[in-house]
């Protein structure tokens, strides 16, 4: 697993990685490296010279690369979908995020406890779902990527 | 004696702000700095400042800075308080949107328990999850989760809401065993006000009430509805209400102030703020207070 000194950098590295095609998932640290608002990146053992080589590409070297020795924790996967009227509304763990179905503009973020989802909330609320940035480019914590997992979803809800 | 909200503003470069604060209708000044009631912290400041003026009693003062998700923020306003506690005369404090740490959340308790009076303890939203982790839950009067909050405080592994195992998707219809479970484990608070579509009211792993009227569903979806709830029970608490009696006008004037603004989902907290004082005295009076 790929350790980070900030969850900000954890999403920022699982990007590049998904980018040049490399497997890797984000998962809850072992329980002696826990300390709030964590999560480690899992990737095959035989694959940590091109993990290695991708990240000091984009200037994003890890802490430090260990072994895993248990089960991590795996994040919350499942959503929950909700038709409000003309709006749907998408929960993705602590985090939900609503649309109106007719223009496709996000009109209502919530739930989530940590500092970035206020943020995240003035940066997408009012933009379409094509205006809108990803969550993941401005998201630091673990509140901030389950955002970009309602984000996801919703978008699939609304194609256009 | 007053109340302390502590919190986070989603502006990068707002300073540390320790003091007393003003609502001018969708914005609060904060010393001369202007910040907008949208959701988050400000919101439940906001919500706390209308409720007090209604209640007649003295606004609560907040400590706040700027934090959009690096923790930096956070860190200046933890040290901040720990170095300021000598001086807390508060009656209570509600603790909000913040980076969860455990290690800082751990100075700030045993600060807290160390003054001659501690005071009353509330957690809601990143703080929450830190004391739940801490390993320190019981030491709190009131969390006040949603229900998905409340799978998470259930479950005795989970460092945050986004590993919560279980109960998922039925965490509504759960919500009483998840009471039970998250007390057995001593992963809550002394009380609950756990927030749904049923609000539930709990002291000691046991349910004391259920508030479930009016229902307006398209609450949920607002950003910042469970804040404004943070905020009113942090009103009528430091208005000495009982914890169980705060928590149950609470979540009733919540949802009078749902049912007299009438909103679609669209709706801003702003929006709802102007009917909470009307809401509150409605509330109070239904409950006899």
């Amino acid at each position: 697993m790929l350790l980070y000194p900030s969850t900000g950098e954890v999403i920022r590295a699982e990007s590049a990685l998904r980018e040049a095609g490399v497997e890797a998932v984000v998962k809850g640290p072992p329980p002696d490296l826990r300390q709030g608002c964590d999560m480690v990146i899992e990737f095959c053992l035989m694959e940590e010279m091109r993990v290695r080589e991708v990240l000091a590409e984009r200037n994003l070297p890890p802490l430090r690369v260990a072994v895993v020795q248990d089960h991590l924790l795996e994040p919350v996967s499942l959503y929950h979908v909700k038709e409000l009227g003309d709006f749907v509304m998408v929960r993705a763990a602590n985090m939900k995020i609503t649309v109106d179905r007719r223009n496709r503009r996000i009109v209502n973020i919530s739930g989530g406890g940590c500092p970035d989802v206020p943020f995240l909330a003035e940066m997408l609320v009012g933009k379409t779902l094509d205006e809108a940035p990803e969550p993941r480019t401005l998201g630091r914590t673990l509140c901030g990527y389950a955002l970009q997992l309602a984000f996801e979803e919703v978008c699939r809800q609304c194609r256009g | 004696m007053s109340w302390l909200i502590v919190g986070t503003v989603p502006e990068a470069d707002y300073g540390l702000t320790w003091g007393s604060f003003v609502l001018r209708g969708r914005e609060m000044l904060v010393g001369n700095r202007p910040l907008s009631v949208a959701r988050g912290t400000p919101a439940l400041m906001a919500t706390a400042a209308l409720a007090a003026q209604t209640l007649g009693i003295e606004a609560p003062q907040a400590l706040i800075a700027g934090d959009t998700g690096t923790g930096e923020g956070s860190a200046r306003l933890y040290a901040r308080l720990v170095e300021g506690l000598g001086r807390c005369g508060y009656a209570g404090l509600t603790f909000h949107y913040l980076m969860p740490d455990v290690e800082w959340h751990n100075k700030i308790l045993w600060g807290l328990e160390g003054l001659a009076h501690t005071p009353m303890l509330v957690a809601d939203a990143g703080f929450m999850y830190a004391a739940k982790m801490s390993g320190f839950a019981a030491h709190y009067d009131l969390f006040t989760p949603d229900a998905g909050e409340m799978a998470f405080l259930a479950d005795d592994t989970a460092p945050h809401p986004f590993y919560t195992r279980g109960f998922f998707l039925q965490e509504e219809e759960r919500v009483p065993e998840l009471i039970k479970a998250a007390h057995d484990g001593k992963n809550s608070a002394r009380h609950l006000l756990v927030k749904g579509r049923v609000d539930h009211v709990a002291a000691a792993g046991r349910i004391l009430s259920e508030v479930r009227f009016p229902d307006v569903p398209a609450m949920e979806p607002i950003g910042g509805t469970g804040d404004t709830l943070t905020g009113l029970v942090t009103a009528l608490l430091a208005a000495g209400k009982p914890v169980p009696e705060a928590c149950r006008i609470a979540a009733l004037a919540n949802r009078l102030m749902g049912s007299l603004a009438d909103p679609d989902p669209s709706f801003g907290v702003a929006d709802l703020l102007q009917f909470l004082p009307q809401a509150l005295e409605r509330a109070l009076t239904l409950e006899g207070r």
